[in-house]
């Protein structure tokens, strides 16, 4: 292929001195390096993907490199995003991440975006760079990416990472198939939970998001297989590396022959989620159509105060119980609540053989789980189970009793 | 017998298998084994009859919806996988 960037830089001596290990490779060499200096390169995300992206494509030499992410530094950020430190927390994370690449190369122009990337911004925010990366934390934002790449004919650096399994891909509708070829539509809400509900090792980004950097520079100097047309999967478990083939769909929506959608769209509609915390949107696993009602923290506590003894079901794993757990609750996952409920709607079982035997249906039921949201889920399917009884859903969850009644209490 | 290889966010539904062995001579067939060892899956995969269009099956290196999707015929030691949606980053 040839290569993205068609422009060269000038390089300094002191440039030259710095990027020897690259200049003395034939498949870089001093033109290679030029081309890079030239290229510009948008980083959506600046998290666990961002921040070994950030890193080495500022020392690679890179000219320019864009920074979106509307975020700052948590401390439960510092397991995985490299980037970002101790002293960074509170502090925006595109102003963190500036530092940090300016430390590494002063050589470097750093653009920062301290918005969330929406439909109104997306295009003109991409349009400047030679190179989009995707390492953005949800599906609305993946969609939204992929189809201003396809409309401003970007290519777009995938990367995407679950638990212990990550996916790398170049999706570039000018060569080959695009994320919507693979992935038409997304998966319902709830399916797939984020890695701030499902988790993801530390080092899992770090492997992802360095291979997406070396994509980026492949593309930009021209060399090597792309991986367009192939996505890669990554299990740390396994320690496997699996390449798959991908083919572009005719009849794709957005980079097909005919394609049916020309603008872009309402993605958080599209997926039923929100893009990002910052959103008005609240229809989370139905819950519009299908509201719980709910309980505060202050309200319950009150009660146990007030000597009331109502039943309390913590839906979420065993895992999870032992970092924190209230007193005097029935543990029972959300996931052999979900099964359990299957099974009697398919006349499998009766309710009395499965774990709905301990739920009662006779009495007042309160769920909880990390924030609010799994335990809403266990609600919905108690009542399609048969319960008519009264449930109520803790509002925020284990976190917010740690936040508001008991602060001894570990937040996870 | 095939082997069909669960991605992680569907494990909840296999009790935690990460590799299911199944019968059949189609793609078809294979999934509609699965989904009898473990019907908890059935409304993930499909809908009605049809595959859900978030389900990518994949046989080999291959995406099925370019061979003959649901007809395709397998070997006896086929390896089939389903490639998740993930959004982590």
């Amino acid at each position: 292929m040839l290569p993205i960037v068609e422009q060269l830089s000038d390089l300094s001596n002191e440039e030259i001195r710095r990027y020897s290990r690259h200049l003395i490779m034939p498949e870089v060499g001093i033109e290679g390096q030029r081309r890079l200096k030239a290229a510009s390169v948008l980083l959506i995300g600046t998290g666990g993907l961002g921040s070994p992206l950030a890193l080495y494509l500022a020392a690679a030499g890179i000219g320019r490199i864009g920074l979106v992410d509307y975020d700052v530094v948590d401390e439960t950020n510092l397991q995985r995003q490299v980037i970002h430190g101790q002293a960074s927390v509170g502090v925006l994370k595109v102003k963190s991440a500036e530092q940090r690449m300016k430390d590494i190369n002063p050589f470097l122009q750093v653009d920062t975006y301290n918005v969330p990337l929406t439909s109104e911004n997306a295009l003109d925010l991409l349009a400047p760079y030679d190179v989009i990366i995707d390492g953005t934390d949800n599906f609305p934002t993946r969609y939204l990416v992929n189809d201003a790449c396809v409309k401003l004919g970007k290519p777009n650096v995938y990367g995407s990472i679950f638990r212990f399994e990550g996916q790398l891909s170049v999706f570039y509708a000018k060569e080959g198939p695009c994320y919507r070829c693979l992935f038409p539509s997304p998966p319902p809400p709830g399916l797939v939970p984020s890695c701030a509900e499902g988790g993801v090792l530390g080092i899992l980004p770090g492997t992802i998001g360095t291979l997406q950097a070396t994509e980026a520079i492949k593309l930009i100097l021209g060399i090597g297989q792309p991986m367009i047309g192939r996505m890669l999967l990554y299990d740390a478990l396994e320690m496997s590396f699996t390449t798959l083939k991908l083919r572009k769909d005719p009849h794709c929506p957005v980079c097909g022959v005919a394609p049916e959608q020309v603008e872009l769209i309402d993605y958080e509609q599209f997926c039923g989620m929100p893009a990002h915390d910052h959103s008005e949107y609240r229809s989370q696993n139905g819950a519009k159509e299908n509201p719980v009602d709910e309980i505060t923290v202050r309200e319950l506590k009150a009660r146990l105060d007030a000597g009331e003894n109502p039943v309390i079901v913590d839906v979420r794993e065993p895992h999870e119980w032992r970092i924190v757990a209230l007193d005097g609750a029935l543990f029972i996952p959300k996931g052999d609540i979900q099964a359990a409920k299957n099974a009697v709607l398919a006349g499998r079982k009766l309710r009395e053989e499965t774990v709905l035997a301990q739920i009662p249906d006779d009495r007042e039921v309160i769920a909880l789980c990390r924030s609010g949201v799994r335990s809403a889920d266990a609600i919905r399917f108690l009542r399609e189970a048969g319960y008519n009884n009264r449930l109520l859903n803790l509002k925020g969850g284990i976190l917010a009793w740690a936040d508001e009644i008991d602060r001894r209490l570990p937040k996870y | 017998m095939a082997s069909i290889k669960i991605p992680t966010p569907l494990r909840v539904y296999t009790g935690n298998q990460a590799q299911v062995i199944v019968g059949g001579t189609t793609i078809g067939a294979a999934l509609d084994d699965l989904v009898a060892q473990y019907p908890d899956l059935r409304p993930h995969l499909f809908n009605g009859g049809e595959l859900r269009n978030f389900v990518n099956v994949f046989l080999g290196d291959e995406d099925v919806r370019f061979l003959d999707g649901l007809d395709t015929e397998i070997d006896e030691d086929a390896s089939l996988r389903i490639i998740p949606s993930i959004a982590g980053g």
